[in-house]
């Protein structure tokens, strides 16, 4: 009986939501690591291009709910991602052909795109904070959850409930269909191998024929769709504001550039490296070992090992450490 | 036109745009704007020596800017003898033993064979280095964060005079820098970039949180501001009454006038001090070396030049430099809160904006680009709303009219974010070029 | 002699202000193959640049078939049936062999799997291996599929800047044997060579530039007869 209730607290307090934020994390670092592979620059603008994406999502859900739209038990705004995700292509292609268009064919170095990246990412922060205001905004509607506390301790018997939330069953759904659509594209289609060849070998690719306009213009309409479905998902789990959002630019960099910027796999194995340190360095495991443990054996204290604050800290501290020790990444990626 | 006539052009149009809010708004308006610009200059100075001489990219510049304030709060502050009984020294004693746990756990991988063994023995040193850690520093912070917890609940300080907290700002950013660059200096730029901005981001996430060390979020108040004189004790003085009546001023705002002047004495004066410095550096033959490692590194190292131990020095020096920037921002503002330096935007991305517009790799340039900027987002704040209202005024009330309105504040960060697009686009050198 | 299948004539130009190529002249003929060679900075990789069209040649001439092809671009040369292996970085060394035929045809809106077919026939280890990362593979293995997917848009011409450049001895006789098996199929061959000894032995027409002119022409044979030849870079 101990055991299963340690088990059920872990998985509720542990498992279940390093899960959910390392599925947003990884659609974020997705969205990053493509473009450092196949644009070569690493874009600080990512968190304020979720941001915008969940920003315009967020009005669009407003005006369908407006209408007497809903989803049922599902959130409204699932319904509204796909116009939002349409304006936030709109908005980067047009960011693109302003801004980094003209730095990209002088052949700038990587490091003259990510300080015009710094004056994008203060751009579109301005703007998101414009359309939408700077306050923290709930949008989520449909059923809270799938399976709540008190049910699961009334089909179980168990003492410690497990509680699952719509959104975190929608978070990781979502997350592995647009991965998997991801990888298809990526490795079954010849817009995808282009694109892949095109970041291995540009020059090679470019000789092959393929067309560099056309690889940019698919990289920032992935870009769009990822950046804008993590921040949905985030701001559905959580809730939205654009400070918030422009802070999750450093887990989402941590992600992937632990693991190895421009390796799509390793963004995903990034994001949950970190995603699971931050929940287990930081929760208190008190509530875990007093099921899993006999009493006398219990330590004192809150068993946590860092405060709740220190969330992003553990991964800049990861990401620190395995800049030092293996600049490319667990899983190999480019070096530029 | 050249160059000295347009530099001369930039500073004069800067001085006339002071001047022209102190006359069109006010005079306390004016020097608050400029006292923030003096100090952003100190710190876009740092930066600047950093990525203009090194070319190193340096983006946790709001870490070392937040270590000058504690530096500040640590030497100005007085003794607090209840705090040293509670567990002042317990506390200090783990952290040197967390560092020399870090440090033989560092030294014993490098020196010992690649294995299991070597494993094992770094993670046992750490695994042990940090259980005993925890045991000393653990009960000791609660001690101290005890002690007086509404006013105080931290370490206090050494009651050393003003001028010493400006030497230990800039010696505790250096150190830091020190520690920074030794680990993070092989990466490349964009890498670099991340990391610093990583590093930064712990730095004040300890600083918000560890309150037995500055109170955490609940911030430290009255710092020692010398030797400007405080605006109260001004207003008490007989001799600056009898000015104040001369000049035909009320005598509260002519000693808010008067103590944004002496700052911006204080902290010009340490401006001018570090510009004449680092101009004689950059003239020196040490400031040549820097400039050929910097436009060609593989040839400077086959010439013999110990490139990493010169970007070394760089980055310490420029640590400094923000630290001392750091340690003059809290002392203008009488308060240190560590929750402020929580905004990379504004700490950190802004000072870039401010760098690469003004040039960089020119000191000049970093200050104009520090003045112009500061002015705009003061300007924004104050004369902003009252603008978009003029332009807004055909509209009818409303709620979208009051948004507009409302968000005059938030368009400053996208104008400087525009400002460094179009620089960079078509004047990728900057206002002022460098050398 | 019938009219040269592709010729460079007479090209003048570098890759800035100064002037690699002098007055130099390269032509291939249907089904031969031509070998570049001669001393170091003779410029040979820049005439073969010239022909693909990776630098803009001042004077002179580029035609393929009698068409004057000086003004377009690799891209383009491609699509009119030229394929090039480039020295260094020639495979997508994070694709798997068989991927990177594919990227070799992308240009091409066919079915190109009898084109892979006939790849894995000319160089049947990269068929054991089609489904391993390219940059897995040994050096002469990855000039292999280089040259492979260099041949999958079906060239009338193919150019190799230094395919034996950095590979073992008899990898390099590999190498040879099917570099003649593709010109037997009636493809040219173009190829730069610093290992002029045993290129000459396989080649149709020789030619050695020195500071970016002809010096000798001849073929293959003729060349390695001539005792000047021998002497100045030969090795006698």
């Amino acid at each position: 009986m101990e055991t299963l209730n340690a088990l059920v607290a872990f998985l509720n307090y542990v498992v279940v939501p390093a899960t959910s934020y390392g599925a947003q994390l990884a659609l974020g670092a997705l969205g990053v690591t493509l473009i450092y592979g196949i644009l070569r620059f690493s874009n600080f603008a990512h968190g304020d291009t979720m941001a915008f994406g969940t920003a315009t999502t967020i009005l669009c859900t407003w005006w369908l709910q407006s209408n007497g739209v809903s989803f049922g038990p599902l959130p409204t705004a699932l319904l509204a991602l796909p116009f939002g995700i349409a304006i936030t292509s709109a908005m980067v292609l047009a960011t693109d052909r302003t801004v980094y268009r003209f730095h990209r064919k002088r052949k700038a170095s990587p490091v003259i795109l990510l300080i015009v990246s710094m004056g994008v990412m203060f751009v579109m922060n301005g703007l998101t904070r414009f359309i939408i205001g700077v306050q923290d905004r709930n949008f989520s509607d449909g059923d809270r959850f799938v399976i709540n506390a008190r049910q699961f301790t009334e089909m179980t018997g168990l003492s410690e409930g497990l509680a699952l939330r719509t959104t975190s069953v929608i978070t990781v759904g979502a997350a592995v269909i647009i991965v998997a659509a991801l990888f298809w594209f990526l490795n079954r289609t010849r817009t995808g191998k282009s694109m892949r060849a095109f970041s291995d070998n540009e020059d090679l690719a470019l000789l092959s024929g393929v067309s560099p306009d056309r690889v940019v213009t698919v990289t920032w309409l992935l870009v769009a769709a990822l950046a804008t479905t993590a921040g949905v998902l985030y701001g559905l789990d959580k809730s939205f504001s654009p400070f918030t959002y422009f802070q999750l630019l450093l887990p989402v960099f941590a992600s992937a550039v632990v693991g190895g910027l421009g390796n799509p796999v390793g963004a995903i194995v990034g994001a949950f490296v970190i995603s699971f340190s931050e929940v287990t360095f930081t929760y208190a495991w008190k509530k875990v070992l007093t099921y899993a443990l006999p009493g006398s054996l219990l330590p004192d204290g809150l068993v946590q090992l860092l405060s709740t604050e220190y969330k992003y800290a553990v991964s800049f501290a990861i990401l620190v450490l395995v800049l030092l020790f293996k600049p490319t990444g667990l899983l190999k990626g480019k070096s530029l | 036109m050249t160059t000295m006539n347009r530099n001369l052009l930039i500073f004069g149009g800067l001085a006339a745009a002071y001047v022209a809010v102190g006359i069109l708004q006010s005079w306390t308006l004016a020097l608050s704007i400029l006292n923030d610009g003096l100090i952003v200059a100190v710190v876009a100075l740092g930066v600047n020596m950093q990525w203009g001489y090194a070319g190193l990219f340096n983006v946790g510049v709001a870490g070392f800017f937040a270590l000058g304030g504690l530096a500040v709060v640590l030497v100005t502050k007085p003794f607090d003898p209840a705090a040293w009984q509670a567990g002042t020294p317990e506390i200090l004693l783990a952290l040197l033993l967390a560092a020399a746990v870090m440090f033989a756990a560092g030294r014993a991988w490098k020196v010992m064979e690649s294995g299991l063994l070597r494993v094992v023995v770094t993670f046992g040193l750490l695994a042990v280095g940090f259980a005993t850690f925890r045991m000393i520093f653990g009960p000791a912070v609660e001690a101290v964060e005890a002690v007086n917890p509404a006013s105080a609940g931290n370490i206090g300080g050494m009651s050393l005079p003003v001028p010493v907290a400006w030497l230990f700002a800039g010696g505790l950013a250096a150190a830091a820098g020190w520690a920074v660059a030794k680990t993070a200096l092989g990466l490349r730029s964009d890498y670099l970039a991340i990391a610093t901005l990583g590093i930064g981001q712990i730095i004040i996430t300890l600083m918000m949180n560890e309150e037995w060390l500055d109170r955490g979020v609940k911030n430290i108040t009255n710092i020692d501001r010398w030797p400007v004189p405080h605006e109260v004790g001004l207003q008490q003085q007989g001799w600056f009454i009898s000015l104040a009546e001369f000049l035909g001023q009320d005598v509260r705002t002519a000693s808010t006038v008067f103590v944004g002047i002496c700052f911006a004495l204080v902290i010009g004066s340490i401006l001018v001090v570090l510009l004449a410095l680092l101009e004689l550096m950059v003239r020196s033959p040490w400031g040549r070396m820097m400039r050929a490692i910097r436009d060609n590194e593989v040839a400077a190292e086959a010439m013999g030049k110990d490139v990493r131990s010169r970007h070394l020095q760089i980055f310490v020096l420029g640590s400094a430099i923000i630290g001392v920037a750091g340690a003059l921002y809290v002392m203008r503002h009488g308060l240190m809160a560590p929750q402020s330096y929580n905004d990379p935007l504004r700490y950190t991305f802004l000072i870039w904006a401010m760098v690469i517009l003004g040039g960089s790799g020119s000191n000049w340039g970093a200050v104009a680009g520090a003045l112009i900027v500061i002015l705009l987002w003061g300007e924004a704040e104050s004369v902003g709303p009252s603008i978009l209202a003029l332009i807004t005024a055909p509209l009818n009330d409303g709620p979208l009219k009051q948004h507009l309105v409302d968000s005059a504040v938030q368009m400053r960060l996208p104008i400087v974010g525009l400002m460094l697009l179009l620089v960079l686009r078509f004047s990728p050198e900057g206002l002022i070029r460098g050398r | 002699m019938d009219a040269p299948f592709l010729i460079g004539e007479n090209m003048i130009g570098g890759y800035g202000p100064v002037d690699i190529l002098n007055k130099c002249t390269i032509a291939v003929n249907p089904g031969e193959i031509a070998v570049i060679v001669g001393p170091n900075g003779a410029g040979k990789s820049t005439a073969m640049k010239a022909v693909f069209g990776m630098l803009n040649i001042r004077e002179g001439q580029v035609r393929l078939l009698g068409e004057d092809i000086t003004k377009l671009s690799p891209q383009d040369r491609v699509a009119k049936g030229m394929g090039f292996v480039p020295q260094t970085n020639n495979i997508f060394g994070s694709m798997t062999v068989e991927e990177n035929l594919e990227m070799g045809a992308y240009l091409r809106r066919d079915n190109i799997r009898d084109t892979i077919e006939q790849v894995y026939h000319l160089f049947p280890i990269l068929k054991q291996k089609r489904r391993q990362a390219a940059g897995e593979l040994s050096g002469g293995q990855r000039q292999q599929v280089a040259v492979g997917r260099a041949l999958m848009t079906q060239p009338m011409v193919l150019m190799l800047d230094e395919p034996t450049a950095g590979v073992s001895p008899i990898v390099m006789d590999e190498l040879f044997d099917r570099i003649i098996e593709i010109a037997r199929t009636g493809i040219s061959v173009l190829m730069v060579e610093q290992n002029a000894r045993q290129a000459l032995n396989i080649a149709d027409k020789g030619y050695v530039l020195v500071q970016g002119g002809n010096r000798f022409t001849g073929t293959g044979a003729e060349l390695l007869a001539d005792p000047e030849v021998r002497k100045t870079f030969l090795g006698g």
